[in-house]
């Protein structure tokens, strides 16, 4: 593999355009989006060329850059929400706040209603899409957060470097980007859907 | 005594750091005694199943797709003008 890490980044096009811009795609599912990951990370790849370990191979290294790129794609629709900065997370405190879901002496205030197990592909996928509309109205900058955890799969650590907060502000807003998706689902007939 | 209050931070924590020895065993005494933190936890971890199937599922769907054509030329052309700067 080394040995093709000379490998002009016109080759880099060519032999991994598609494999990053489905990567991204999948991930993103923009198309528009996607191209233009793609196109960062070809740049940026060219750009930092000469510090390209040859032990790793060259599709795993730009797929490295690329992850970098989704998460600024992410952060970056996080930015244009017009709501305080990302190292503020306390000001979102009215949303999804302990107080909603618990009451002074740390009880639920309503009892959760069962899911069941869904295990039927049909129920999984009425659910996933629930999950996905309920995504697209969690408050901008915690959807962003979450995704880049759940969607990513990046860990708290990459996620505290990228965005520039503690690991308890991460492990906080990923809270209550839960606690409001379990809501959501809840009211849109999570529970009921087992009926 | 955790409160499901407690318990809850430490199911959603569950999924993004190792928990201690004592938080794992805190919660699962509540886990044991507590239904509605029981099914908190069941609805957390298919939350995170769902969406990571979601992605595969996503992956599978763009499995035949290409960069299109225009997008090409216009990712070669944003390189050679780059290449420029660099050297």
């Amino acid at each position: 593999m080394s040995d093709r890490s000379g490998e002009s980044p016109e080759l880099w096009l060519e032999q991994h355009g598609s494999a990053l811009y489905r990567f991204a795609l999948a991930r993103l599912r923009d198309t528009s989006k996607a191209e233009e990951v793609v196109q960062d990370t070809l740049v940026a790849a060219l750009q930092a060329h000469a510090r390209f370990n040859g032990g790793a191979s060259v599709r795993t290294w730009l797929i490295g850059i690329l992850k970098h790129k989704i998460m600024d794609q992410f952060r970056h629709e996080a930015r244009e929400a017009p709501l305080v900065s990302f190292d503020q997370p306390c000001t979102e405190d009215d949303l999804f706040a302990d107080e909603d879901f618990f009451d002074a002496s740390g009880s639920w205030r309503d009892s959760l209603s069962d899911w069941g197990n869904p295990e039927d592909t049909l129920e999984r996928s009425q659910m996933m899409a629930i999950l996905q509309r309920c995504l697209d109205a969690l408050p901008k900058r915690l959807g962003q957060l979450f995704m880049m955890r759940e969607v990513m799969e990046e860990n708290t650590e990459t996620i505290c470097q990228e965005m520039k907060i503690s690991p308890t502000n991460v492990w906080t807003m990923l809270y209550r980007a839960r606690m409001g998706l379990r809501q959501c689902l809840d009211q849109n007939g999570a529970g009921r859907a087992r009926g | 005594m955790l409160t499901c209050k407690d318990a809850s931070h430490l199911v959603s924590q569950s999924q993004d750091r190792p928990l201690s020895f004592r938080e794992r065993w805190g919660l699962r005494i509540h886990l044991w005694m507590c239904a509605n933190c029981r099914r908190f936890e069941r609805q957390i971890g298919l939350m995170r199943r769902l969406l990571r199937q979601s992605v595969r599922r996503g992956e599978a769907e763009v499995a035949d797709l290409d960069l299109s054509v225009e997008a090409r030329e216009r990712i070669s052309k944003a390189l050679v003008e780059h290449d420029g700067h660099v050297h």
